[in-house]
């Protein structure tokens, strides 16, 4: 790394990888919030539950990723979902099972499940 | 038998004859056979599905998507896309369902972020803290790269003072005067030194930075050191946060493969390394010069200063110390410049103040926001109020070194100078929120017992004075106080903040001072009417069970754990008081809230 540029072919060619680019037609990404207050609250079994879920599933253009505190640390574990053209939508008090279950049907069937959102945490 | 690879199962709607999946399945295995795939993919009939009212069901598996068929030319993309390219047909998929997602909620739209901004915790939740790349493409060491290529090291304190930005870490120092000082040194060998020993009970903001984005940290510490001359950093962490600490040190071995540290960083001559010091957990440790002691291997007690560690730092040469959250605000400023983030907050706070929300509120949690957002906002609005319809009593900021904030002064812009008016402080960002069921003595007894026992030791009025100021409180909480103890209390409180050494013990009798000037009449119900308003202190409360609520049922009794509660069924129960351990459990259980405390 010795230059400016040298970065920005880093940025550009991550950007693409994280399936994160606000323009991007397709590609999915996956993020677990791992920092302690998520650990605690039971995270890692949301995580593994997840990637083994997309391996599983032998879903194509799924990133798996994790990632730090959102802030919400009461509604810990969470879980978001960044879909191409659309808003992010968090997921919230995860376990493997409630995981597993995104992975099939808002990932797999485009169907977000509402019920588990952060919209609807205290209804 | 051959393995296949997919499932395809076909199944027929409610109102389609079951001709016409026969047509589909004819379909697809002319499709799997032109493609080459009839091997790979197997195509089963199944029986009737109800998911989709109309049309035919296909779901493929192994990744399970349901489609819904309505012709032969949908099989051809569910092949070609689907089976041969591994793309999920969302066109196709059941449910219309993309508008089936379009009522949630994004997460902009929920209270608790609509009044918060990021800039400290801008990567957090984001990218993944373990992956430089990731922080790259959020323009990561993008400011160090124009700092080190565009910038002299004084335009970059002229920049960072143009931005106003003061330290995060709690008393609030300009921190380009820092670097100015630091700079202005003769060179030589500097430090430049980052003070991550957060240790304010309830506090849990730098951990947070570290953990979600702890190359803003590094990268902030590069360009500090470049601004003074320095060519060694030293972070300055707790070893009871293992999830930072090993971020942290993932971190500064990427950025040494990628060149981002060592010799010279960006093709320039400018060499920075970096290296974790870890702390024991002393909260004496967050003082800068009993932090520097540490990092010399010393017991970690702190020095009078002047001199100033700018001057004489660690092993005697400048040295610059700064939080975390301060440093994670450089690159920001460096990148979007120092008048955008002037724009930001206060006339003199500028930018945005990271909080850890806690105690008596609904959202705990971690938020920031800028800078003369009143507490009403964080604690109604962003919190979430308080639960249980209780009523808000006070705030805690700052730890054991701030004060409270009550319910009179709610709302106060939350900036440094506004809450030194009112006797509170900034502090790192505790910030806990307090309800009417809560003792305000009893807050200040648990805060001094925390200074008590962090107390170094080394002078006598924070060591000494603390511990007596504390056997006072303990003497009120007992119902043994008298109204001159709360004058000696007083007393040695300035005492103490007049004298100590240190700012933990300076600061260690304000929590006792700002509930004495908001909650006097507390203290007050304490040593003249020996009661205790809020229900907390245990030795002013007496247990009774009401003649005319009781119904004799022996709930009560059956659950007390010292068998303090006796009578005779169907009859009014009576609490033994000297056998009575005020544990509560009987106030709980009555069914017919005949158990008071007084």
């Amino acid at each position: 790394m010795k230059t400016l540029a040298d970065l920005e072919k880093i940025k550009n060619k991550t950007l693409d990888k994280m399936n994160i680019r606000a323009d991007r037609e397709e590609g999915i990404r996956i993020v677990v919030g791992m920092a302690t207050c998520g650990i605690a609250a039971g995270a890692r079994p949301v995580l593994n539950a997840v990637s083994d879920e997309v391996s599983k599933r032998n879903l194509k253009n799924v990133v798996v990723s994790q990632t730090g505190c959102i802030g919400v640390c009461r509604l810990e574990p969470i879980m978001e979902v960044y879909a191409p053209g659309k808003d992010k939508v968090t997921y919230v008090k995860m376990d493997a099972e409630k995981a597993v279950k995104v992975v099939a049907e808002h990932i797999v069937n485009n169907r977000p499940i509402k019920e588990y959102t952060i919209g609807e945490a205290d209804k | 038998m051959n393995l296949v690879r997919s499932h395809v199962l076909v199944c027929g709607g409610t109102d389609l004859s079951s001709s016409e999946s026969e047509k589909i399945i004819t379909e697809f295995d002319v499709r799997l056979k032109n493609a080459g795939l009839e091997n790979e993919v197997s195509v089963v009939r199944a029986d009737s599905s109800d998911l989709c009212a109309s049309g035919l069901v296909v779901i493929v598996y192994p990744e399970g998507a349901f489609y819904n068929v309505t012709k032969p030319d949908d099989v051809k993309e569910i092949v070609e896309e689907h089976l041969v390219k591994g793309k999920i047909v969302k066109r196709l998929l059941c449910d219309e369902s993309a508008e089936a997602g379009s009522d949630v909620k994004p997460l902009s739209e929920i209270e608790f972020y609509k009044k918060q901004l990021r800039i400290a915790l801008k990567n957090c939740g984001i990218i993944d803290p373990e992956n430089i790349d990731e922080y790259i493409a959020f323009d990561g060491y993008k400011a160090l790269g124009k700092v080190l290529t565009e910038m002299t090291p004084e335009q970059v304190i002229e920049e960072m003072k143009k931005s106003g930005l003061r330290g995060r870490g709690g008393a609030g120092f300009p921190t380009a005067i820092k670097w100015e000082f630091a700079a202005k040194q003769p060179k030589g060998v500097k430090y430049v030194c980052c003070n991550a020993d957060e240790g304010d009970p309830g506090a849990f903001m730098d951990r947070s930075v570290l953990e979600g984005d702890p190359h803003s940290v590094i990268e902030a510490m590069a360009i500090a050191a470049y601004a003074i001359g320095s060519e060694q950093g030293y972070i300055y962490i707790r070893a009871e946060y293992p999830v930072a600490v090993k971020r942290l040190q993932i971190a500064i071995n990427q950025a040494k493969e990628y060149g981002l540290l060592g010799k010279g960083i960006f093709g320039t001559d400018f060499n920075f390394d970096l290296e974790i010091r870890l702390g024991a957990g002393a909260f004496v440790c967050g003082e800068e010069t009993a932090l520097m002691t540490s990092i010399e291997g010393r017991r970690g007690e702190p020095r009078p200063r002047p001199p100033f560690p700018a001057v004489k730092g660690l092993w005697g040469v400048p040295t610059i110390l700064n939080n975390v959250e301060t440093y994670a605000n450089v690159p920001q400023i460096i990148l979007k410049g120092a008048e955008w983030f002037a724009s930001i907050g206060t006339e003199k706070s500028k930018g945005t103040k990271v909080f850890a929300l806690g105690g008596k509120i609904k959202n705990t949690g971690l938020v920031e926001v800028p800078m003369g957002t009143t507490l009403r906002e964080i604690v109604e609005e962003i919190g979430g109020g308080i639960p249980n319809g209780k009523k808000y009593k006070a705030a805690q900021i700052g730890g054991p070194s701030g004060g409270c904030i009550p319910a009179e002064l709610i709302d106060t812009p939350i900036d440094y100078d506004s809450l030194l008016s009112i006797g509170a402080m900034m502090g790192s960002g505790g910030l806990i929120v307090i309800d009417e069921d809560s003792c305000m003595v009893d807050i200040a007894k648990f805060f001094l017992d925390f200074t008590v026992d962090e107390s170094c030791g080394k002078c006598a009025p924070c060591r000494i004075g603390t511990k007596r100021m504390l056997e006072i409180l303990e003497r009120i909480t007992s119902g043994k106080g008298t109204v001159a103890d709360i004058e000696n209390l007083k007393d040695l409180a300035e005492g103490i903040k007049s004298s100590a050494l240190c700012g933990l013990g300076q600061t260690a009798p304000n929590p006792v001072l700002s509930t004495l000037r908001y909650f006097e009449d507390e203290y007050m119900a304490h040593v003249v009417e020996k009661r205790c308003p809020a229900g907390v202190c245990k030795d002013l409360l007496q247990y009774t069970i009401s003649k005319d609520k009781c119904k004799g049922c022996n709930i009560c009794a059956k659950n007390c754990p010292v068998s303090a509660i006796s009578g005779e069924l169907k009859k009014p129960f009576v609490i033994d008081p000297d056998i009575c351990i005020k544990c509560g459990v009987c106030e709980g259980k009555c069914p017919f809230k005949a158990i008071s405390r007084k």
